[in-house]
């Protein structure tokens, strides 16, 4: 070693530098995506319109919050309104074909159409969201919006004086499950003897059906409303016939003012800048992110003033704890409306029962279709 | 000077190739301008509608793969709209086809190569009965088509949505409305590589020729188009007016059922709430462009299908929203409608009163 | 239940008839006169989101509920132009114009999908003024089809507007008027689902009511009084199932939202089945007429 010069030192110093790089490279291109040089191209598909608040409204928060943090390095297009199925994979093909570099499918019925067109464009960093398929280059990305939703029932519950809750839900899938069981035992936890009726409209976005199904919900005594539907009709219909409503995605007090108790929302802006600045630097990987509260990905805001503050400081060591991860609101037992004992005293429910929960808690009135 | 209308014996064939034509350039330039007050440029409108879409030998194959449920459908509804029997339930027709293919695919997967040609009887089989409601309603009762065929689409849509949503929900999609993805020898074998052209669009191209044959040489066809335009006279020769009812109401409904098997079993691969972005309604306005023979609506099923694809890449490029193409639609239909006055009637210059005498049609003048 | 909540469901039936029996009561005199608009779902979008967008633009329901009306009326003069001056086709004109207005209609709530209005306020028990005004329209119009001079002229164009040519009517005029007025109706229907019912704008929101609304007509027998009927029963049905699956019932809820339809189709045939004599559709009915062409 001592008898090479200083040159030939060099020289190897380069080539293994070389070879490094050129390793790197080559295994971004085994995953198939290279490091960027040009500004990122990024494209979204959403499922209903953006409006001024709701499911894609936050979506699109997010995808300003990334344009405003990566500047010139990214180059983003959103197309609005692609109704699931048959549709999507155009739209997710079209943008494939038009070179695009990462796309953001945020609805879980694209999730089939996502994979198709992924097969075939493995080039192409694709994520998912609420969806559970992943392949090479497809990841998928959710948020623990139950845990939001459990703070809200505990508002809920302390505030409504029928102790009777609707909820206007899309379809039974387990995300909407969770949120609706959820709420009922954040409910009961305030008030043991709370009940909870669904009414499912079939649709994320269909603000007429929402309606009806919460003017039907407030005929028969329900004097606070949710939903895990795309617009702000439940709030609006809760504000006029002057019942409790809590807000999803966004904010929603603008549209009841006086009904508006609280709102879980949203926030998806800190994984879209992580994700597109990994694939720009060629380290993307695929995965399952499934964020929370610790994360910042899920809120509960804009509590209104009527809610007294023993409530409010319930629900924010609530939050503490969740975010520090000493309490969970699946924590057993966890009885179904049946009376079946789906996860003991003492343990916690796993990830994966809570992905495929098709089942109501305690409180929930009626069952889920089989 | 007044003109009054006076119906024609026969269209010129150059008018009635003119029509469609002129309707089409009418349309292209509402567009454009349209296009225009927005703020968006003929060029990057007419790249992102028509050049964009079919600039690789993908988009040719999405262009075919999309033309085909609606040269399928149309060629079938041309025989019943020939015949002035009203088929407005191939929407319907095309779901039950698409259940009924769907069905087979999900329970009898055994059945190997035989699945696929089962599942595609089994579609306009589907069809078929769906479309044998009206048949027999207006056969028997002679109740309107038009209503019975249309509320039975609805009926359909509600039945696929029951389907999905309960016994063929898929028992792994976590309670998503949708079945389970079909197995492999349930779908439509790819015709070309990377791209999606599948069996069914030969299936589009078999329906079109057996049209045209069927109008050609068919006596039952001759029988139908004088049904069609002169009733009356129809019945005097003898022809049968329930037999014209039950084949012009089967073919569409056979043809519909045939396009959703055809739909779920290759570019979708499984069942949804929604297989079909409107093929039946648009399949009718493309059996009209095209003048109701096959040539013309093959040719008819190409151009809408060439505005939907425009539409979707507009969409993405210059976010135009997806709505365009039903107004495309819509306005085309309107031109043609119009244009049409103009083939089926001639203006004729009413004539002062010479001698007191009112002057008369020449038709009737010799009557 | 509680009285006030059976009030509230009655309410909420009323409303949820009010759009399909005004929408059906336009097209119930436009058909009486021998015209078939298939296009009712168009004429009903483009009322809906015309109406909106005056109001938010200008912060009247007035002016909205006239912007609607408008809007109809503009379609259904493009409809009586091709049927009655080209004399085109009922059934695929009427198809156009639904294409054209659904589209047309997107095209422009594009801008009002966030917006949103003051809704109307509720009258009596939770029903607004609108939809007990429809009950009172309905009555009028019953009145002057059956006992008017008026009225049985216009039924008279629509079962042999030749004869009534001859008569010295005039045809065409009768059936234009017919025609907007069912336009009017129509748009006004569409806006009161966008200024009353649910006070915003989404695409697509009439939700094939416009379709149900034909039915309508037709399982009414061309009675103002057994629309009405109808119109309460079929938007009744809506609510019902939702109400049902509030209660944790189990019924299947296509089957409830699929019974319009059906009961239809079973009204259609029951009344082909009468023999003549009787009330039945008006026997010119889609049929295009011109005063100097044999028929």
């Amino acid at each position: 070693m001592g008898k090479m010069n200083w040159a030939a030192r060099a020289t190897r110093k380069i080539v293994s530098a070389g070879s490094l790089s050129a390793l790197a490279l080559l295994s971004g291109t085994v995953f198939g995506i290279q490091a960027q040089a040009e500004p990122l191209k990024v494209g979204f598909v959403y499922v209903s319109p953006i409006g001024d608040a709701g499911w894609t409204f936050q979506h699109e928060t997010g995808r300003q919050a990334l344009t405003a943090a990566l500047g010139p390095k990214v180059a983003t297009r959103f197309v609005d309104k692609v109704p699931e199925g048959a549709e999507a994979e155009r739209v997710i093909r079209q943008f494939a074909r038009d070179g695009y570099d990462l796309i953001f499918t945020t609805s879980f019925g694209y999730m089939n159409p996502t994979i198709k067109v992924a097969k075939r464009f493995p080039k192409i960093a694709f994520e998912h969201a609420t969806g559970y398929k992943r392949a090479a280059n497809v990841g998928t990305f959710n948020v623990r919006f139950y845990e939001g939703r459990y703070l809200a029932g505990l508002i809920a519950g302390s505030q409504s004086k029928t102790g009777v809750a609707g909820y206007v839900a899309a379809f039974p899938i387990p995300e909407v499950v969770m949120g609706i069981n959820a709420f009922t035992r954040g409910m009961r936890a305030s008030n043991p003897d709370a009940e909870m009726r669904v009414v499912w409209v079939n649709s994320w976005y269909d603000p007429g059906r929402e309606r009806e199904a919460a003017a039907a919900l407030i005929a028969q005594g329900a004097d606070v409303v949710t939903h895990h539907t795309d617009s702000t009709a439940v709030v609006q219909t809760a504000e006029e016939k002057g019942v409790l409503a809590v807000g999803y995605h966004s904010d929603m007090s603008k549209y009841g003012p006086n009904a508006h108790l609280a709102a879980v929302t949203h926030h998806w802006g800190a994984h879209y800048i992580k994700v597109a600045k990994a694939v720009r630097a060629g380290t993307w990987q695929p995965s399952n992110v499934w964020g929370g509260m610790k994360d910042g990905m899920v809120k509960i805001e804009a509590i209104h003033e009527r809610v007294p503050a023993t409530v409010v400081a319930r629900v924010r060591a609530a939050e503490d704890r969740l975010r520090a991860g000493t309490f969970h609101p699946f924590a057993g037992p966890v009885v179904d409306n049946t009376g079946v004992v789906r996860v003991p005293a003492g343990s916690v429910i796993t990830d994966e029962a809570l992905s495929q929960m098709n089942y109501y808690v305690e409180g929930v009135r009626g069952s889920l279709r089989k | 000077m007044r003109c009054r209308l006076a119906p024609r014996e026969s269209s010129p064939r150059w008018l009635l190739l003119a029509t469609p034509v002129a309707a089409i350039a009418a349309t292209l330039a509402c567009g454009l301008l349209a296009g225009g007050a927005v703020g968006i440029s003929p060029a990057a409108a007419i790249d992102a509608f028509f050049l964009a879409p079919v600039r690789d030998w993908y988009g040719l194959s999405e262009l075919l793969v999309k033309a085909a449920p609606l040269a399928l459908i149309a060629s079938g509804l041309s025989i019943g709209f020939r015949a002035n029997v009203w088929n407005i339930g191939a929407e319907g027709q095309l779901v039950l086809g698409a259940i009924a293919a769907s069905g087979l695919a999900l329970y009898v997967p055994e059945l190997g190569p035989l699945l696929l040609p089962a599942m595609v009887l089994a579609g306009g089989l589907g069809g078929l009965a769906w479309s044998a409601v009206p048949a027999w309603l207006r056969a028997r009762f002679g109740a309107s088509e038009i209503l019975v065929s249309l509320m039975l689409s609805y009926v359909a849509l509600l039945l696929l949505s029951y389907l999905v949503h309960g016994p063929w929900r898929d028992p792994a999609g976590y309670n998503f409305p949708e079945s389970a993805l079909f197995p492999p020898q349930a779908l439509m074998p790819v015709l070309l590589d990377d791209t999606r052209l599948h069996l069914g669009t030969g299936l589009a191209v078999l329906a079109l020729a057996a049209a045209w044959t069927f109008g050609a040489r068919s006596y039952l066809a001759f029988q139908m188009h004088v049904a069609g335009i002169a009733p009356g006279a129809a019945g005097y020769a003898g022809f049968s007016a329930p037999r014209v009812i039950w084949v012009g109401l089967l073919t569409g409904g056979t043809a519909a059922g045939l396009a959703g098997a055809a739909e779920v079993a290759g570019p979708i691969g499984q069942l949804l709430p929604n297989i079909s972005p409107g093929y039946g309604y648009a399949a009718i306005v493309v059996a009209f462009v095209g003048r109701l023979h096959p040539l013309g609506i093959g040719l008819a099923s190409l151009l809408i299908a060439w505005l939907y694809l425009g539409a979707e890449t507009a969409q993405v490029r210059l976010s135009v929203p997806s709505s365009i193409t039903g107004l495309a639609q819509g306005t085309l239909l309107f031109f043609l409608l119009t244009a049409d006055l103009f083939a089926r009637y001639r203006l004729e210059p009413v004539r002062p009163a010479q001698n007191g005498k009112v002057p008369t049609c020449p038709e009737t003048a010799a009557l | 239940m509680s009285p006030e909540s059976a009030l509230l469901v009655l309410a909420a039936v009323l409303a949820a008839g009010t759009p399909l029996l005004l929408a059906g009561l336009g097209e119930l005199v436009a058909e009486r006169a021998g015209v078939l608009n298939l296009g009712l779902e168009g004429m009903m979008l483009l009322g809906a989101v015309c109406g909106f967008a005056a109001c938010v633009e200008t912060g009247s329901l007035g002016i909205g509920f006239a912007a609607a009306m408008g809007a109809g009326v503009a379609l259904a003069a493009l409809f009586a132009a091709l049927v009655l001056g080209c004399l085109a086709n009922h059934v695929v004109t009427g198809l156009a114009l639904t294409l054209f207005g659904t589209g047309l209609s997107a095209l422009i709530g594009l801008k009002y999908t966030a917006s949103t209005i003051d809704p109307l306020a509720p009258l009596i028990g939770g029903a607004d003024a609108f939809a007990l005004g429809t009950i009172v329209l309905t009555g009028a119009v019953a009145v002057i089809l059956a006992r008017t001079k008026t009225g049985l002229i216009l039924r008279a164009v629509g079962d042999d507007p030749a004869s009534a040519h001859a008569l010295g009517y005039p045809v065409r005029s009768l059936k234009l008027g017919a025609i907007l007025f069912g336009g009017a109706l129509a748009g006004l229907a569409g806006g009161y689902l966008s200024l009353a019912y649910t006070p915003l704008w989404a695409e697509g929101m009439t939700a094939g009511r416009g379709w149900i609304a034909l039915a309508l007509v037709v399982f009414a027998s061309w009675h103002p009084g057994k629309l009405l009927l109808g119109a309460y029963l079929f938007g009744g049905f809506t609510i019902a199932q939702l109400h049902a699956q509030s209660l944790g019932l189990s019924a299947p809820a296509e089957l409830l939202s699929a019974l319009p339809y059906l009961a239809t189709i079973v009204a259609v045939v029951m009344l082909s089945r009468r023999s003549r004599g009787q009330e039945n559709a008006p026997a010119a009915l889609g049929k295009a007429y011109h005063p100097r062409l044999e028929n």
